[in-house]
């Protein structure tokens, strides 16, 4: 995907971006209109203006940005757990061939699962709390850290294995010294892509058992029935996932080695 | 020389009735499942939150042979076909408008890539807005869902294919339809298979997901029914199934489009 990406930025030239830009300002543009003069309800589509408006609400009624670091919070702490014991689990996996030989299949299953769906028993174990949305984040994220861990330490070139061994590296050195840092840029694309299933995750939860920050908030207002707000905190999960998925994607490109 | 090469071979053959990886797998699930047992009679948990082995046993077994369990089972598969069926078209009429033209490209592809691994369960309140309580808003968040996967690997596909395959169709002067279905498609055929599998995954877990917030049938509404009645063999035994269920469509998904061979190439 992210080579996708890169071929679609690499011819320079404005007016692609603009032509898109301009259709989305446009189809908003169109959106008002319709239902200014009548055509859609605005009780099930409120104008784009009345949604723009409401962002003000949102900041200084409903303390959105506190509830955006409480979801972040949960975000970094479901981070750091699947870091530690994604990788971890991922090293044990290379090292020990018939370990990985057993279990890899059951990783990529347990990548195909629904695995979010668990929430209520989450909820039954550990409560309606912050614990639970951890949980649901820290275990989706999982699968991906752990076999882009195998894969990163597996492709090592061999002239640098060479390289240590030549140097008398014993096996701790050779692990910290040559293994675990040319296996870093693919560990973090795992990483990376564990992080945003973590977000997905921990903001749906959120939504799902009322609790917690931005997920929640989404479900308050639409229980309130205030459409504009509902609308308008959407757009914000959004923006704020947009600008994590792109931060991720910057902190990945510095990390990969220029070839 | 040639004999003892062959009794080798036949020895290496018959040995590995039971390989040690075989031998692990079996040891790591008696180990998890005695650690469930042990657990599960320990008292160090509140009771039912680690039922016994048995009584989940006995829950899969009632769930199996309960009609009722079809039935909602029957209502989520339609409601995640008619999903998959409309975001799928969508995804793939998307998919190669996108990946066949640089300019729409460039212009709206980027839209998608970064809307696509946004969550999409908190759409649902304006689901429900738009098409009621119903099934249909259901239908509405799994398409949602698949959709995005399915175009991003379809244009992504696209621009893929080997251009001595387009320069072949365009010497044969075939039409645009002749092209999308003799050549794009079939040579697209890997990528469509992988976005269909993506975008399963997406369209069960979102269509499972609405159900949980609020609906009357289905496999989520069941899921969420056992949380409220504390019926803690009832949820294993449904987790269970429906993982099973789902990562078996998963595999057959990928089997049928031959994703398997490719790996191996």
């Amino acid at each position: 995907m992210t080579t996708a990406a890169a071929s679609i930025r690499k011819p320079p030239g404005y007016l692609a971006p603009a032509v898109g830009l301009g259709t989305f300002v446009a189809f908003l543009v169109i959106i008002e209109v319709c239902i200014r003069i009548g055509w859609l309800n605005r009780f099930i589509i409120p104008p784009p203006s009345e949604i723009i408006g409401s962002f003000a609400r949102l900041f200084g009624e409903e303390h959105i940005v506190r509830r955006f670091f409480l979801t972040a919070g949960e975000c970094l702490v479901a981070g750091t757990m699947v870091t530690f014991v994604g990788i971890t689990i991922g090293v044990l996996m290379q090292r020990y061939a018939i370990l990985q030989r057993a279990c890899e299949t059951w990783v990529a299953a347990f990548a195909s699962a629904p695995l979010v769906l668990t929430y209520p028993l989450f909820m039954v174990i550990f409560g309606r709390n912050a614990w639970t949305i951890i949980m649901m984040g820290f275990l989706s994220a999982l699968p991906p850290v752990i076999l882009k861990t195998i894969e990163g330490i597996a492709s090592t070139r061999k002239v640098l294995v060479n390289v240590g061994r030549s140097f008398n590296l014993n096996e701790t050195q050779q692990f910290w010294k040559i293994l675990f840092p040319s296996a870093l840029p693919t560990i973090f694309v795992g990483v990376r892509l564990g992080l945003i299933f973590a977000l997905i995750n921990i903001v749906g939860t959120e939504f799902l058992i009322n609790f917690g920050g931005l997920g929640q908030l989404i479900n308050d207002l639409a229980e309130r029935y205030d459409l504009a707000g509902t609308y308008a905190a959407i757009c914000f999960v959004i923006l704020v996932s947009v600008l994590f998925f792109v931060a991720l994607e910057k902190a990945e490109r510095w990390l990969r080695p220029v070839d | 020389m040639a004999e003892t090469g062959r009794l080798t071979q036949a020895a290496r053959v018959s040995t590995p009735a039971i390989s040690p990886v075989t031998l692990l797998r079996v040891a790591i699930i008696l180990a998890v499942l005695a650690a469930w047992e042990f657990l599960a009679h320990s008292g160090w948990l509140y009771r039912d939150v680690v039922p016994s082995l048995l009584s989940i046993a006995r829950a899969l077994g009632a769930l199996l042979t309960d009609r009722n369990y079809y039935f909602n089972l029957g209502v989520t598969a339609a409601e995640i076909g008619v999903a998959l069926a409309i975001g799928g078209a969508a995804g793939l009429a998307v998919g190669l408008l996108l990946g066949g033209n640089r300019f729409l490209s460039r212009a709206f592809e980027p839209y998608l890539y970064y809307l696509g691994p946004t969550p999409k369960i908190i759409f649902f309140p304006v689901m429900i807005m738009w098409f009621g309580v119903g099934p249909e808003s259901k239908v509405a968040l799994g398409t949602l869902s698949c959709f995005f996967p399915i175009a991003l690997n379809v244009a992504a596909g696209m621009r893929q294919i080997d251009q001595v395959l387009i320069r072949v169709g365009k010497s044969f002067r075939a039409s645009t339809t002749q092209m999308v279905f003799k050549i794009y498609l079939p040579a697209m055929r890997h990528p469509i298979i992988n976005g269909v599998r993506l975008g399963f995954g997406f369209a069960l877990i979102g269509t499972l997901l609405a159900e949980t917030k609020l609906s009357n049938k289905g496999i989520g509404f069941l899921i969420i029914q056992t949380y409220s009645v504390f019926d803690m063999p009832g949820m294993y035994a449904m987790l269970i199934v429906l993982f099973v269920l789902a990562i078996g469509a998963n595999a057959l998904i990928g089997k049928l489009g031959g994703l398997d061979t490719i790996k191996r190439k």
